[in-house]
């Protein structure tokens, strides 16, 4: 492992973090969206998270940084809403309204932000002790 | 004369190479702190420093002989130096990930210290030289 293993690990996480925070914003933003591209209503995604080990190591002894293994659908059931008026309401006079649970969205984000936040301090540690290694002996 | 000078160093250099390689475990914990059935790694820094120190029997890397196209490659790589363990979690979550932040935190600013203070005792090492070879 080079002394640069830590700008990848802690790099991967911010990208992952901040890939969960965008997912989270499409989420707040598309929970009235009654129709989609595909004429349902919008479905929640999630971020799968996965650990991606730094080449060139002994399985058993893998460290790594994270990456986002995939994006899914949640499968939660959609919210009917009771609205005959709704030209999009079914025969009993309820429009199905996108699965988004907005408190655990804000709650994801917040941790999503936290966890942007560790490890931007770890870069910041790793920079400051980089450069105190290269002034060895100065 | 230089041989000894090495010799001097060496140690240091031990040190801070396992301080820096607890320190990339220690961030790849802090950055799997959300990814499902991760679980937490850490290494014990005394044992690992004198099994470095006192040359501990490594086996080499070894690869299979390949005497066919058709045969598959295996290799087995021996550890760098410190064996990897796994953290006992204090408060495990329900996806199966071991990350304590707040253990993770704390021992990434210990580690952090500790690596500094092995960089002032180096610089300072390399002057009390200096200093003898100018006299």
């Amino acid at each position: 492992m080079s002394s640069m293993t830590i700008f990848d690990i802690a790099g991967s996480a911010l990208a992952a973090q901040s890939q969960r925070m965008n997912v989270t914003a499409s989420n707040m933003a598309n929970a009235n969206s009654v129709v989609g591209p595909d004429g349902q209503p919008y479905k929640a995604r999630e971020v799968v998270f996965q650990m991606a080990p730094v080449p060139g190591q002994a399985y058993s002894q893998a460290v790594g940084g994270v990456r986002v293994a995939s994006v899914v659908e949640s499968n939660a059931p959609a919210k009917l809403q009771y609205d005959p008026k709704n030209p999009l309401a079914d025969e009993n006079g309820y429009v199905a309204m996108p699965n988004v649970d907005m408190v655990a969205e804000t709650v994801n984000m917040i941790s999503a932000s936290r966890s942007y936040q560790a490890n931007v301090e770890v870069i910041n540690t790793a920079k400051s002790l980089m450069s105190r290694t290269l002034s060895i002996g100065q | 004369m230089i041989d000894r000078i090495g010799e001097d160093l060496g140690f240091f250099q031990t040190a801070i190479n396992l301080r820096q390689q607890r320190q990339e475990v220690l961030a790849a914990n802090i950055a799997n702190a959300d990814t499902p059935n991760y679980k937490a790694r850490d290494f014990d820094f005394s044992s690992a420093l004198q099994d470095v120190m006192t040359e501990r029997m490594r086996l080499a890397d070894t690869k299979l002989t390949l005497t066919s196209p058709r045969h598959i490659p295996g290799a087995a790589a021996s550890s760098d130096s410190a064996e990897l363990l796994y953290r006992q979690p204090l408060q495990p979550s329900l996806d199966g990930n071991t990350v304590d932040m707040d253990v993770e935190r704390v021992q990434f600013a210990d580690n952090t210290m500790r690596y500094q203070s092995d960089l002032t005792i180096i610089s300072q090492r390399i002057k009390t030289m200096l200093a003898a070879l100018q006299q």
